[in-house]
């Protein structure tokens, strides 16, 4: 069935499956940014944005009022409002690199994207295959290199705006990302320590690490973040800092810093600020799902080969190819959602830490405390793995 | 009054490392967000008018339907922000309706643009005839839209119980010859 699309030139199959994953990831970062508004309108006893209606949909008897209420059409009524209104260009601001900002800031967005696998499937031999864009060996070394670079939008943006809000933006943007970048270096490597066991060849691709989540017996089909739990914390905690999240999100702090770098920006290319922020949420909470949440298997314990198997006894066509593809890409887009729902959710919980706390937290509490931390993974996994 | 030291204790290490604290907070959040709201959804929903709400002014009638409002222009007088301009009016005899009463406004306007819905009015009146009711939301093109005239004015207001039935005395007691 697709062997016609296996035929095609490697460019256009790339293309074709970069442009598929581009429809993805956008629009679920628009609906993000709606589920952000609907998350803490509920959180604050609120309904939320729930009136924009499209007329042909109010003529769903029930399920257009659904989507009302739930305020789908709010996404493309702002989405519409952010591409029409004037897109200002402020006389004091050095315009190429205040254009060059927001685009530079998509980059790195959307290019961790191709290094993230987002499902599997099994081919005749019963071998696992991983679905993504570039399968990299270095999987997790090219998501750190390139999500890395996201601050030098926020470095140009605020260089640029020539302003000093942006100014003190970028600076605190630029600090916090090195601070927290080592924590977090430092608590994924255990999982890679336990993953090139003795005997297997040295990766770091995902799809190892995931393989390593689905094996069979107790040990095997443990997810890293029950055996790694304080390496999944640190993790998740220099996420939350490197995304610019609640309760880190110093950079963005409004009281203080106006709008901080995308101060001067308004329009659409301060919706690419914005959606670029909310790829990298996508994208950092795919990577939590994939090294600590057991990637594309549903449960603990529980693979996707033992689901499909479950599953082959009711569904007949369970042992497709197409139909594992698609539900492990279900389950970890589940996954990876839920992520997503945990940042919002921490968003309208907590509030912001002070510009000298996060400081405090990233270096004397985080870092000191992944070196230990890896430093007892080091030595409880040679003894283990001798 | 003796002075009570309170001894600030030290924050305990569960405390400083906040974990404690945001999974506490989470759970409230998390209550929060399954919780029933709590927001009215305002233009199809309305809030109930508690008893003695100062809402727009308004001119009301008694129970036979004839205006109360005698045009004292006391109204007028006490009102602060100046905002009601009153033209008073003779009562034709030939009205047999409305005999007794002495005079009625020819005109009433009450600018809404200056009113404070401070209630001054409603309580000065002698008649009983003006009141702050429910009505709670003006809104206007124009600023002569925002100007209330007798017409509109006794439209929001209606008819009100009346308790003392003013005039119907006045007749009772001329038709006993003692009119004053």
């Amino acid at each position: 069935m697709f062997d016609f699309f296996f035929q095609l030139h490697p460019v256009i199959q790339g293309l074709a499956k970069g442009l598929a994953v581009i429809m993805v990831i956008f629009p679920i970062a628009g609906a993000c940014s709606m589920a952000e508004r609907k998350v803490a309108a509920w959180i604050q006893d609120r309904p939320g944005p729930n009136r924009a209606i499209v007329p042909w949909v109010a003529w769903i008897p029930f399920f257009g009022k659904f989507l009302q209420r739930l305020g789908i059409f709010h996404v493309m009524a702002d989405g519409g409002k952010m591409l029409f209104k004037e897109d200002s260009l402020p006389g004091h601001v050095n315009k190429f690199y205040f254009i060059l900002a927001p685009i530079v800031a998509m980059i790195p967005a959307l290019t961790t994207v191709t290094a993230v696998p987002f499902g599997a499937y099994f081919d005749s031999a019963g071998k696992v295959i991983t679905l993504g864009l570039a399968p990299l060996d270095i999987g997790m070394l090219a998501v750190f290199a390139v999500s890395s670079l996201g601050v030098y939008s926020a470095i140009l943006a605020g260089w640029a705006s020539n302003s000093k809000y942006p100014f003190l933006g970028s600076v605190r943007a630029s600090a916090q990302l090195i601070s927290y970048e080592l924590s977090m270096t430092l608590a994924v490597l255990p999982v890679f320590l336990w993953v090139n066991a003795p005997g297997l060849p040295g990766t770091m691709s995902f799809g190892r690490v995931v393989e390593f989540q689905s094996q069979p017996g107790f040990l095997g089909g443990m997810w890293f973040g029950f055996m790694m739990p304080l390496s999944a914390f640190i993790f998740l905690v220099a996420l939350f800092a490197e995304t610019n999240r609640q309760p880190f999100d110093t950079v963005e702090s409004e009281s203080d810093l106006v709008g901080s770098f995308h101060t001067e920006y308004g329009a659409f290319k301060w919706g690419l600020f914005f959606v670029a922020e909310y790829s990298h949420m996508i994208v950092g909470s795919g990577v939590f799902m994939l090294l600590f949440g057991g990637g594309w298997n549903p449960l603990p314990w529980v693979s996707l080969a033992t689901a499909v198997d479950w599953l082959g006894a009711i569904l007949p066509f369970a042992h497709a190819p197409l139909f594992v593809g698609v539900l492990s890409i279900a389950i970890f887009l589940g996954k990876t959602l839920a992520m997503i729902f945990l940042f919002m959710w921490v968003r309208w919980t907590l509030p912001r830490f002070r510009y000298d706390q996060v400081m405090k937290i990233g270096w004397q509490k985080m870092l000191p405390l992944s070196i230990a931390n890896l430093l007892f993974y080091a030595i409880a996994i040679a003894v283990i793995q001798k | 009054m003796a002075v009570i030291t309170v001894e600030r204790k030290p924050l305990t290490f569960l405390e400083r490392t906040y974990l404690p604290q945001i999974v506490g907070g989470l759970a409230t959040t998390f209550k929060h967000l399954i919780a029933p709201k709590k927001t009215l959804e305002y233009p199809e929903q309305r809030p109930a008018i508690p008893p003695g709400y100062r809402g727009v002014p308004t001119l009301v009638r008694d129970p036979n339907g004839r205006e109360k409002c005698v045009s004292c222009q006391l109204c007028e007088f006490v009102c602060p922000p100046k905002a009601i301009r009153i033209t008073p009016g003779e009562i034709s005899a030939d009205q047999t309706d409305r005999a007794h009463v002495e005079k009625a406004p020819q005109a009433f306007d009450i600018d809404m643009l200056r009113c404070i819905y401070c209630g001054l009015c409603q309580e000065v009146c002698p008649e009983e005839a003006i009141f702050l009711q429910n009505q709670y939301s003006m809104s206007g093109y124009t600023r002569a839209e925002m100007v209330n005239h007798k017409d509109k004015l006794y439209e929001l207001g209606g008819t009100l119980p009346d308790q003392h039935y003013k005039w119907d005395q006045k007749k009772t007691a001329e038709d006993h010859g003692n009119a004053h």
